[in-house]
């Protein structure tokens, strides 16, 4: 009802607004999101219903998808604040190479993830200050940083990849990526996609029922009725910088818990993917809004058309074009739920 | 006379550049007066407020809240001193709630900063109807942006009656509002009065200002350069008078100066 007719029955029809319809309201940029996945889904699933019956489809995308949801729920709270962070791919090659060489020299691995998130949230820290406190911009800063960094880990290795074989078996290993949830036989929901699930419902918490979460908004939204209001504009943008810098570490980690392997390029080709995630989700790039659920749910999408554009029979010189035509249409959906507001 | 003043300053400067927007100022205001704050453009109110309202720190002097100096003043600590400023721009965010705008900055959150969601909510339905919001059409879910301008100065003022300020600053308050909209205001500053609470009452409209305040102080170019009772200025006419003399001569011919 809501959003047809005239003046009179949009007024009749809030008035009878009841919570269904209400929360229909408040979270139609998710809904949005999350309608899109299934109608995509059931796209792919009428052009190869056989690929897309068997649940080995589905466990191949949640392998790595959750190192783009470490990514976007954080990302989210950047783009509400009103600034942008491309130094991620970046973040989590560094953060990602301080626990592979502590785990590679024998170290435990508790010790090398918090090295690693130590590493992420001094990044973040410092892409804070160049753009809060220095005053750069946040688009260009944070690209030089992701370049800056990446060519520090190429000094620092000379292009060598580093394996940590050894930490197959081990409880923290077993805990991060092992099947604990088994659907088939021995394969089941990657423990990692449970832990991406844990943290985009923290990420969701944050943003929405948090002071912090509800700052953000206010900053991004008006920077300077926040600050009339008392909030700390500054510290408040410092901190969702952090709060990448530590989504990026544990991306970092999860990567190469996974493949066991960390490359010189590890976070490389997550900046295009996940961005493209966090805009298909729903939050827009003119901050003071957004959504961290549709943000993972953007991710997932991303993450299902390679896979369902290669099941459908088409090769893979198709995927990029789909990757433009969902994004697109994407957007376009999303327009339902507001125009841009600058 | 006795210093019993709220908040008081104590020969504030600022400047920005090589203008002196605030030229040292002293001023004070005491437990349930409305002073009437007036001046042309430029002559130092909106810098004043921001000041009081701890947006711009002073470069010199002294701020005062109840007897006691406070130092590194800002707009945290204005807020907990007991003032509420309602801005000319209301200080909004417009794609935000109604609710989340109400209490921005101020959360009603307990020791982890957990927002207790539904308490805002209800207190923001309470305060809408307060105010006299009594349409169906939004709810304390709806963002600012669909509300009219004077709905706006509703939200901004339900700010400062929920936190119960002991000085409300109200910037400009009937700029851009209907002749009963700004009724509206002049109810509320009543009422706000009749609780022993005290305002600054900002405006280009003296005819406005004469009809509320217990005390004028007139700036001009930075400076306090009339303060004068209510009790002894007969007409707004007088006022406007004064004021056309201080733009000319730089000071009143006949009213006591500051």
């Amino acid at each position: 009802m809501i959003g047809s007719g005239t003046g009179a029955q949009q007024q009749i029809a809030r008035e009878e607004a009841s919570g269904l319809i209400k929360w229909t309201r408040n979270n139609r940029r998710a809904i949005t999101s999350t309608l899109f996945l299934v109608v995509m889904l059931i796209g792919f699933t009428m052009a190869n219903p056989e690929v897309f019956s068997q649940f080995k489809t589905y466990r191949s995308v949640m392998i790595a998808l959750p190192v783009s949801i470490f990514l976007v729920v954080p990302l989210v709270f950047v783009v509400t604040a009103g600034e942008i962070d491309l130094s991620f791919p970046s973040v989590v090659g560094l953060a990602s190479y301080a626990f592979v060489s502590i785990v590679d020299q024998g170290g435990d691995p508790l010790l090398g993830i918090a090295a690693a998130l130590l590493v992420g949230a001094f990044l973040g820290l410092l892409n804070g200050i160049l753009v809060v406190r220095i005053g750069l911009s946040a688009l260009v800063a944070t690209l030089g940083m992701n370049f800056f960094l990446r060519g520090f880990i190429n000094i620092l290795v000379e292009g060598f990849s580093i394996a940590i074989p050894e930490v197959r078996g081990t409880l923290i290993h077993t805990l991060m990526t092992d099947d604990t949830i088994h659907i088939v036989g021995n394969q089941g929901i990657p423990n990692q996609m449970l832990w991406a699930l844990a943290f985009t419902a923290l990420g969701v918490f944050l943003y929405n029922r948090h002071s912090f979460g509800a700052r953000v908004h206010c900053v991004g939204d008006n920077p300077e009725s926040a600050a009339e209001m008392g909030i700390d504009v500054d510290r408040t943008r410092i901190m969702v910088f952090i709060f990448t810098g530590i989504g990026a570490a544990l991306a970092g980690v999860f990567s190469v818990m996974i493949n066991f392997v960390w490359w010189p390029t590890t976070g490389d080709g997550l900046l295009l993917p996940v961005l493209a995630g966090l805009f298909v989700g729903g939050t827009p790039t003119w901050g003071g809004i957004g959504t961290v659920f549709g943000g993972a749910i953007g991710t997932t999408i991303v993450a299902f058309i390679e896979t369902g554009v290669i099941a459908a029979g088409l090769t893979g010189f198709f995927t990029q074009f789909f990757y433009g035509l969902i994004i697109i249409l994407s957007l376009i959906f999303q327009r339902f739920n507001g125009g841009r507001v600058r | 006379m006795k210093n019993d003043y709220i908040i008081e300053l104590r020969n504030v400067t600022k400047s920005f550049g090589n203008v002196n927007a605030v030229d040292g100022i002293s001023f004070g205001v005491r437990p349930g007066e409305v002073v009437g704050l007036i001046g042309d453009n430029g002559a130092g109110k909106s810098t004043l407020i921001k000041i009081l309202s701890g947006v711009h720190q002073p470069d010199s002097g002294q701020i005062i809240v109840r007897g006691r100096e406070v130092r590194n003043w800002n707009a945290a600590k204005s807020r907990d001193a007991g003032i509420e400023t309602v801005y000319q721009d209301r200080a909004l965010a417009p794609q935000q709630t109604i609710t989340r705008n109400i209490f921005m900055g101020r959360e009603i959150k307990n020791r982890f900063g957990v927002i207790k969601v539904k308490t805002q909510y209800e207190e923001a339905n309470r305060l809408m109807r307060e105010i006299g919001f009594t349409s169906k059409v939004f709810d304390p879910d709806s963002p600012v942006a669909t509300l009219s301008g004077g709905e706006r100065q509703g939200v901004a003022i339900a700010r400062a009656l929920y936190f119960d300020a002991d000085l409300i600053v109200l910037d400009e308050p009937t700029t851009a509002l209907s002749l009963i909209e700004t009724a509206k205001v002049f109810g509320f500053i009543e009422n706000v009065r009749a609780r022993g609470r005290s305002i600054i009452f900002i405006g280009h409209n003296i005819y406005h200002v004469f009809d509320v305040a217990d005390r004028f102080v007139v700036l001009d170019r930075g400076k306090v350069v009339m303060t004068e009772d209510r009790a002894n200025i007969p007409a707004a006419e007088v006022l406007i008078k004064h004021m056309q003399e201080i733009a000319e001569l730089g000071h009143a011919t006949e009213a006591s100066p500051a």
